[in-house]
């Protein structure tokens, strides 16, 4: 019999709160964490605002440990939603705790680029021939630039700060598909502890690419909302008016282990994962598959994995970005796997009120969806006022909706076609 | 592994010693030496100014016709990947939607992907021309930046740079539409591409899987980052071909190189069904790591003992059974003792006599792309059942204590044991298992 995998503690820093309890209120009320961006001045570009974590510091021992001393802004999110994560599931101060049968399996991202130095350094060593004299740049760059703001720009990063916080030796692991990226670190976690190479692992996502090169990649992509205007409501999933998603950063932690070990220790337990399913759009390297096909594909696998069908689910968590296509090809993907069941199941985005946390923001959502199970409701859609033809679900728009939840799905798909969905359930 | 047994089909590796798995492993048997000055930029200023580079090298002869004008928006890693991937496909007779000739021979939702890559710089020309379009008093300028300055990067800018491209293109080009990941966790990338992918066939998600990893860091961000950390020889550049001496005694920093290897993992009963020739067994896959990673720059080897210890208890197999190893050996001292320690550590008497070949004193530090690599190496020894000699490990450290082989030894190999560890502290260990029809 394959081993069962459940959730004992989860933890977040996000745009709209630094813990959990703040961070659902938001999402319940609606209340929009997207504002105009203040981290560099954005004013001329087109899209002027984000989702940012404002007022976080990290917590004080960590802040007291040399060791986090040159974290990034991502790095130090996850410092704080693994901290409470591993807090609230009391795992660190159980006499079940074994460092090395805990594992970490991140989807982070990189740190932002040291931009004033990088940048300076481009226009200092530019020739007139419009190119760069890399020969000069070597000969500055040596002096300008740091080695630990240039190491901790390196992905693996993430886990390696947080193996240092939590003293864990099992097996490390950071995956970045993009936008899939936590997702599909936690679906490969729990797999790792269905297989029995871990008790527990420190799983989920941190990402903050709201810096001048990231957000500049985002809009030469024409994939941001330039509601400059209305600037707190511009993230519309599903709705008519959507015109693209709001990048945001932060971090969601959950702590998995397998059940057996976790109830033997008498853990509190959140949820159990019941199913992952992973799969390759293989179609282009700019669009999603029109059809849906691909992510169709990922949620059937999910379903398959579980041992569930479609009308078992009771609320679908979508990666809802408020893109004209990932909305209205998600729509379809859900239909196609639903069928007759899909105009029943209530599916919301929380990006409304979270905006787009790339990396961070499958996990983000899962911790929504632990939640909806706890309090047995559904998470609204925020700001979708306006029908979309192509996007006919239930999206529970604007209000929370009481409802009996058993069994709930969440969805991420990354630029590029990587499609991941996981399926919890109440335990 | 449990449920289904797994091996490998092909070999796909693109290394300055060799393109393709024929030429890669006779340049390892000819114990050549591809380190030499960088002429890809001007690094004359550059502390360490010499690499392993690939030379004249395009994705373009290895993408099908249909999709040629995308090279254009892949990055030097990306190009690497899917130059490895057409390579490891031909080489396991696969027919994908990927080959020009032929009817594909293998259902795309059974065909995964999981790739290693690494933190891919901006072509600093391309980011260069657009940068100095907002400068004002020779300073960077936001709001010109934001009016005219961003403008003049094509749209599709950040794909060239997000690490799950390299994936993504092979997923596009071959109609792998199965579960598909991208590592990004530095030298162990490619170890643990190999064992989770291998793990994902074994519980039945897939059929096979492009496993491994690619990088290039032969470029000045890479080489500024490498060097700051004091990973890179300073002492080499008037005689690089020798500079890189992973375990030697004369070993004074690595050297950097591009390149990586993807490999067929496959199912092997399907494998057998099918015909397919079989380098290897992937018979045990570990991960662990130290908690003391944030001092990077300082050597830590803590998690590689159990992960090798892991490795081959998966394996169910004792050290004196393991016939080769190839490690990370990256020529960095302290990183060579720590990584020597290790290896005894988890081996025992064992690491006393063993063979020990590292692939970096030739081809340079492939950092995600090296597991890949040292797969390849491994995989095709116990195909032929040779072990290639170590580069430029004529005399071995004592203070590592490896037996570094000076020429090809031809023996019985029956398991390969593929190790590395990154700065950050993580580490990954695979072994390899000759393959018995």
């Amino acid at each position: 019999m394959t081993r069962r995998v459940v959730i004992t503690g989860m933890g977040c820093v996000t745009p709209v709160g630094h813990d959990v309890e703040t961070m659902w209120r938001a999402v319940l009320d609606c209340r929009s964490g997207v504002r105009p961006t203040a981290l560099f001045d954005t004013s001329t570009f087109p899209s002027t605002f984000s989702a940012q974590v404002t007022d976080y510091a990290l917590p004080a021992a960590l802040a007291a440990d040399k060791r986090h001393a040159h974290a990034r802004r991502h790095t130090q999110f996850a410092l704080g939603a693994a901290t409470q994560a591993w807090a609230a599931s009391g795992l660190g101060a159980s006499d079940a705790f074994d460092p090395a049968r805990t594992g970490i399996y991140m989807g982070s991202g990189e740190g932002s680029l040291d931009f004033d130095n990088f940048t300076s350094l481009m226009i200092d060593a530019w020739t007139e021939a419009g190119r760069l004299d890399t020969a000069r740049w070597g000969a500055l760059a040596f002096d300008r630039m740091n080695v630990h703001r240039e190491q901790e720009q390196e992905a693996n990063m993430v886990v390696t700060h947080l193996a240092a916080a939590l003293r864990v030796r099992g097996p490390a692991f950071n995956i970045l598909t993009a936008c899939a990226a936590s997702t599909q670190a936690i679906g490969e976690a729990a797999m790792m502890l269905r297989r029995g190479d871990a008790d527990a692992m420190v799983t989920g996502g941190a990402h903050s690419m709201i810096h001048p090169y990231g957000l500049t990649g985002f809009i030469r992509l024409t994939a941001l909302s330039r509601r400059n205007d209305e600037i707190p409501t511009a993230s519309r999933p599903f709705d008519l008016t959507r015109d693209g998603f709001v990048l945001g950063e932060g971090s969601s932690v959950l702590i998995l282990e397998d059940y057996e070990f976790a109830r033997r220790r008498g853990a509190t337990i959140l949820a159990e994962v019941i199913g992952y399913g992973s799969s390759a759009d293989a179609f282009r390297i700019t669009d999603q598959d029109p059809e849906g096909d691909g992510a169709a594909a990922g949620m059937r696998a999910a379903l398959a994995d579980a041992g569930v069908a479609p009308s078992d689910i009771d609320y679908v968590s979508a990666h809802g970005t408020a893109t004209k296509q990932n909305d209205a090809v998600e729509t379809r993907a859900i239909k196609a796997v639903f069928g007759d069941h899909a105009p029943k199941v209530p599916v919301s985005s929380v990006k409304g009120v979270l905006g787009h946390l790339i990396a961070a923001a499958g996990a983000t959502e899962l911790i929504t969806c632990i939640l909806a199970l706890r309090d047995q409701v559904v998470p609204p859609t925020a700001h979708l006022n306006t029908p979309d033809p192509e996007c006919d679900l239930d999206y529970v728009p604007n209000r929370p909706r009481p409802a009996a939840l058993r069994t709930v799905m969440s969805n991420s798909f990354g630029f590029g076609g990587q499609n991941n969905t996981l399926i919890i359930r109440k335990i | 592994m449990t449920d289904r047994r797994v091996v490998i089909t092909g070999v796909g590796v693109v290394t300055a010693g060799g393109v393709g798995a024929e030429a890669f492993f006779a340049g390892l048997l000819a114990r050549s030496q591809h380190v030499r000055a960088i002429d890809l930029f001007d690094a004359t200023t550059f502390p360490c100014r010499i690499g392993a580079q690939l030379d004249d090298f395009s994705a373009r002869p290895y993408v099908p016709r249909s999709y040629r004008k995308a090279v254009k928006v892949m990055a030097r890693d990306i190009e690497i990947a899917v130059a490895a991937a057409d390579l490891a496909v031909l080489d396991a007779a696969l027919v994908t939607a990927g080959i020009d000739d032929g009817e594909p021979n293998v259902d795309s939702a059974r065909v995964g992907c999981n790739i290693g890559a690494g933190l891919i710089c901006p072509d600093l020309d391309e980011l260069g021309a657009a940068v100095n379009t907002a400068v004002v008093d020779g300073q960077f300028d936001f709001k010109m930046w934001g009016r005219e300055g961003m403008a003049n990067l094509t749209p599709l800018w950040l794909l060239k740079y997000l690490p799950n491209m390299l994936a993504c293109h092979v997923t596009i080009i071959h109609q792998a539409k199965g579960p598909s990941n991208t590592i990004t966790c530095g030298e162990v990338s490619g170890h643990l591409a190999v064992g989770e992918a291998s793990r994902t066939v074994a519980r039945g998600g897939a059929d096979l899987a492009i496993a491994g990893g690619a990088e290039s860091k032969l470029n000045p961000m890479g080489l500024l980052r490498q060097g700051l950390l004091g990973r890179l020889t300073t002492t080499g550049n008037d005689a690089p071909a020798g500079a890189c001496r992973p375990f030697d005694a004369d070993h004074a920093g690595t050297v950097v190189g591009e390149g990586g290897g993807l490999l067929i993992v496959e199912d092997r009963d399907r494998a057998v069904g099918r015909g397919a020739r079989v380098y290897a067994e992937v018979a045990g896959f570990a991960a662990a790591c130290d908690p003391d990673g944030t001092d990077y720059t300082r050597p830590h080897a803590g998690g590689l003992a159990p992960a090798v210890a892991g490795a081959l208890a998966e394996a169910g197999i004792a050290p004196g059974e393991i016939d080769l190893v190839i490690p990370n050996g990256t020529g960095v001292p302290a990183e060579d003792v720590a990584e020597a320690d290790a290896l005894k550590q988890a081996l025992g008497d064992r690491a006393d006599g063993v063979p020990v070949v590292p692939l970096t004193g030739g081809i340079g530090d492939l950092f995600a792309g090296a597991g890949g690599a040292q797969l390849a190496a491994g995989a095709i020894a116990l195909a032929r059942q040779t072990i290639p000699p170590a580069v430029n490990g004529e005399n071995p450290d004592p203070a590592c204590g490896l037996n570094l082989p000076a020429a090809p030894i031809e023996t019985e190999l029956r398991h390969v044991l593929c190790a590395a560890v990154t700065p950050g502290g993580q580490s990954a260990a695979i072994v390899l298992k000759r393959h018995e029809p």
